[in-house]
């Protein structure tokens, strides 16, 4: 692209910004009506959890995550669509392995702790996966050409484990009578435990499979391949 | 509010600069960058949303920003790993 | 107590973990699944028939706090159309990938689209779009690169880039209605907006981000390569369903979130863009030179079509003419997505059988498959909008509000469009009998061709017969 039209597009996006910035101001300035962070606050003890963004996430619109960890799957599913992934780094020296060797137990509890939290601090199943993702990058990063994980059988259970918790809870409550994704109050915190703790499991797996690039290729160890 | 427009005004300043990296520059990476970057800017803005005065925080933006952060990792990596693709082609060539 | 709304987004769901999980039996699983999905969809359809407009809770907060899935004759329609068309896909998709690697990657990233398709059609939410369209691109981007051929890939990684920089334009839109209106519903946004810088940057950004979704000129350029370069049936997915998802939403906020703020400016503007991608992919479609990419062309002057509604309904007032404006645009994007969707899968039958999809080497086709032949003329005659078809109707209706309103510039460019189209379904045939006739099977592979004759059919003739159904669906007065 030639100078002058960068130049065009930069001051025409200059303009926009300022454009923008006046409408935040205007949309901020507005007499703000019936706050929804007042309903969602006032509605907290009925949800199961005492952490507000939790609640927002896993209860009041639980639906919005469920399709969000479809959106996960679906990031995994069109990568191991495009072929096999690459081959491994080759192993860490010894210094790099243990430090390995103590650092992703290390997370797996953290992780495990952040799940717990969730319920009533910042914390929960996205934060919680994530570091279990971190903890795949590394073994990954030191050698582990599947990033610590088991078979392409097991991975695809494992990483539809968590959608599947979640849209049966619902279908579930919906048999029950409540509706779809209506946690009856009285099972409403161990039910998003269960649903938070098999998203957790779903999105580590993910994430590492998604950093390893590809289909995982299968070893002399898995037996037969699906 | 000066606060919120400093605020504000930052994930504006975000999104705009994501969106002109996006249009000036070729390369697939820098574009991948730049699409975050913009994204940044709009979580950006949910957060400033999310403050007002001295009352408590309003969490709907701050979920928000939470499955947006998911979205924007799954189409991160799915565009890398097309990226990928197309290059490990060209070197095989 | 079953709701039916969740079902819609559920069944397909479930039925992508169960072909991930157990890729061994994806075949038999999906077909199932196909099933199962066009039978909770079509089920909704006939509820909205029944009630009117059906509405529920996940999570039973309600709006504002929670968010809602909402069926009305709109999305009722649209609904029943992804139905038929994806369950003709799918009948298509069991004889397209036999067998090998590719299926395995086909069954499960097509139900995450369908599900996504549902959820688009029935969320009443502006962030759960957001999410949705998100599903949608990701499943549709990694479908259309399944050929893995080097151009496939590259030009759904463009089309990846593209929607993710109309989706985060998008989310901005809904940012800002939220820090002013304080709610994320559609109907509660609807009522609660005011004519204000506010809500005229929002209704900017978020048609705008739609808008290259949708493929509306000139923001089209990423479409023809994409579609083009998929396989079959995905083709016909993007082109009859996810293109038409993201006009929807289009359409869908224009009328029920910005319906008080729309000024004759704002929808002229689309009308005109309308108007330049009618002439321009007819002209385009006329020049191709592959088969799919001449289907490709159709779908941008199809869309285009579709927005030329938008100045004609700002300016009729509410009333029986307005109806009929709303009824004949659904009218024509379902005949379209029929059409269009049989027309893929016929181009998908012709590559297969001459390795090719050059439409100046087609000679003899007609001759080696009958049945596909007459799919692309039932198609065409579609996209020309000859008699009965449901389009020729839709056309009529936009032609009698274009003198209504006053807006007669509006049917020149439906006559352009229209003589541009005859002439490149008749470049087509006349390519495809130019040997001569030697007797052969009217059908020779009963399980791609069937769906792909299907389609073109509904299209061609049951759509325009029985149009007056669709009044009834939306809850309108039958054409006069």
């Amino acid at each position: 692209m030639n100078r002058p039209a960068k130049l065009m597009i930069g001051l025409l996006l200059c303009l926009f910004a300022l454009v923008l910035l006046w409408v935040f101001h205007v949309a901020l300035t507005q007499p703000p009506g019936a706050r929804l962070a007042d309903l969602a606050l006032a509605s907290l003890p009925l949800s199961g959890v005492t952490n507000p963004v939790t609640a927002v996430l896993v209860n009041y619109r639980a639906y919005d995550t469920l399709l969000e960890l479809a959106v996960l799957l679906a990031a995994l599913l069109g990568i191991w669509s495009l072929g096999a992934a690459t081959p491994g780094f080759q192993p860490a020296g010894s210094a790099l392995a243990a430090m390995v060797s103590w650092v992703v137990p290390l997370l797996i509890l953290t992780g495990g702790y952040l799940l717990w939290v969730g319920g009533y601090a910042p914390g929960g199943a996205f934060q919680a996966g994530a570091l279990l993702g971190a903890a795949g990058v590394l073994l990954r990063l030191a050698g582990d050409e599947r990033a610590g994980l088991p078979s392409e059988r097991a991975q695809r259970r494992l990483a539809v484990a968590g959608i599947a918790v979640f849209a049966l809870v619902g279908l579930g409550t919906m048999v029950a009578g409540t509706g779809f994704l209506t946690y009856p109050q009285r099972w409403s915190k161990w039910l998003i435990l269960l649903a938070e703790t098999a998203a957790t499991v779903s999105i580590g797996v993910i994430l590492a499979a998604a950093y390893a690039g590809g289909k995982p290729r299968s070893r002399a160890s898995d037996g037969a391949t699906p | 509010m000066t606060a919120h427009l400093l605020y504000g005004g930052a994930g504006i300043l975000l999104f705009v600069l994501g969106v002109w990296s996006f249009l000036v520059h070729e390369a697939l990476l820098r574009k991948v960058i730049a699409l975050n970057v913009m994204g940044s800017g709009v979580f950006h803005l949910l957060i400033a949303i999310a403050e007002r005065g001295s009352l408590p925080p309003d969490p709907v933006p701050h979920a928000l920003v939470l499955t947006g952060i998911v979205v924007a990792v799954s189409a991160t990596a799915l565009a890398l790993a097309m990226g990928r693709r197309l290059e490990d082609e060209d070197d095989a060539r | 107590m079953l709701d039916s709304l969740a079902l819609a987004v559920t069944v397909p769901l479930l039925a992508a973990l169960l072909v991930t999980a157990l890729p061994g039996r994806v075949q038999t699983l999906g077909v199932i699944g196909a099933i199962a999905t066009a039978l909770v969809s079509l089920r909704v359809t006939v509820q909205v028939w029944q009630h009117g407009s059906l509405r529920s809770d996940p999570g039973g907060w309600g709006a504002p706090l929670g968010l809602a899935l909402q069926a009305d004759g709109l999305s009722a329609a649209l609904l029943a159309m992804a139905a038929l068309v994806a369950l003709a896909i799918s009948v298509y998709a069991t004889g397209y990938f036999r067998e090998g690697e590719r299926r395995l990657h086909f069954w499960p990233l097509w139900f995450l689209l369908w599900s996504a398709l549902n959820a688009l059609l029935l969320a009443a939410d502006l962030f759960n779009l957001y999410v949705t369209l998100e599903l949608l691109g990701l499943t549709a981007v990694a479908l259309g690169a399944l050929t893995g051929q080097r151009e496939a890939v590259a030009a759904n990684l463009r089309y990846l880039l593209v929607g993710l920089l109309g989706s985060m334009t998008y989310l901005l839109g809904v940012v800002l209605l939220y820090a002013a209106y304080g709610t994320l519903d559609i109907g509660l946004t609807g009522a609660a907006i005011r004519p204000g810088p506010v809500a005229s940057a929002a209704l900017v950004l978020m048609t705008g981000g739609l808008a290259l979704k949708a493929a509306i000129f000139p923001l089209h350029f990423w479409l023809p390569p994409a579609h083009a370069n998929a396989p079959a049936p995905v083709s016909a997915v993007l082109s009859a369903l996810v293109v038409k998802a993201a006009f929807y939403l289009i359409l869908r906020l224009w009328l029920d979130v910005f319906g008080a703020i729309v000024t004759p400016a704002a929808a002229g503007l689309l009308g005109l863009l309308g108007a330049a991608a009618v002439i321009w992919g007819s002209w385009r479609a006329l020049r191709a030179e592959r088969l799919k990419l001449l289907a490709a062309y159709s779908t941008l002057a199809q869309i285009g079509y579709l927005c030329l509604f938008f100045p004609l309904l700002q300016a009729t007032p509410e009333g029986p003419a307005r109806d009929d404006l709303l009824a004949a645009l659904v009218l024509m994007a379902i005949s379209h997505g029929f059409a269009k969707a049989g027309l893929f899968l016929a181009a998908g039958l012709v590559q297969h059988s001459a390795g090719h999809d050059r439409i100046d080497e087609l000679g003899g086709t007609a001759q080696h498959l009958p049945a596909t032949t007459f799919t692309i003329a039932l198609a065409g005659t579609t996209l020309i909008g000859l008699p009965p078809s449901g389009s020729f109707i839709g056309k009529w209706i936009l032609m009698t509000g274009a003198i209504a309103t006053g807006q007669w510039w509006w049917i020149l460019v439906i006559l352009i469009g229209t003589l541009l189209a005859a002439a490149y379904v008749f470049r087509v045939l006349s390519r495809a009998f130019n040997e001569a006739p030697t007797p052969r099977r009217f059908v020779t592979q009963a399980s791609t061709e069937v769906p792909a004759l299907l389609l073109a059919l509904t299209s061609a003739v049951v759509l325009g017969l029985g149009a007056q159904l669709l009044w009834r669906l939306m809850g309108f007065g039958v054409v006069a």
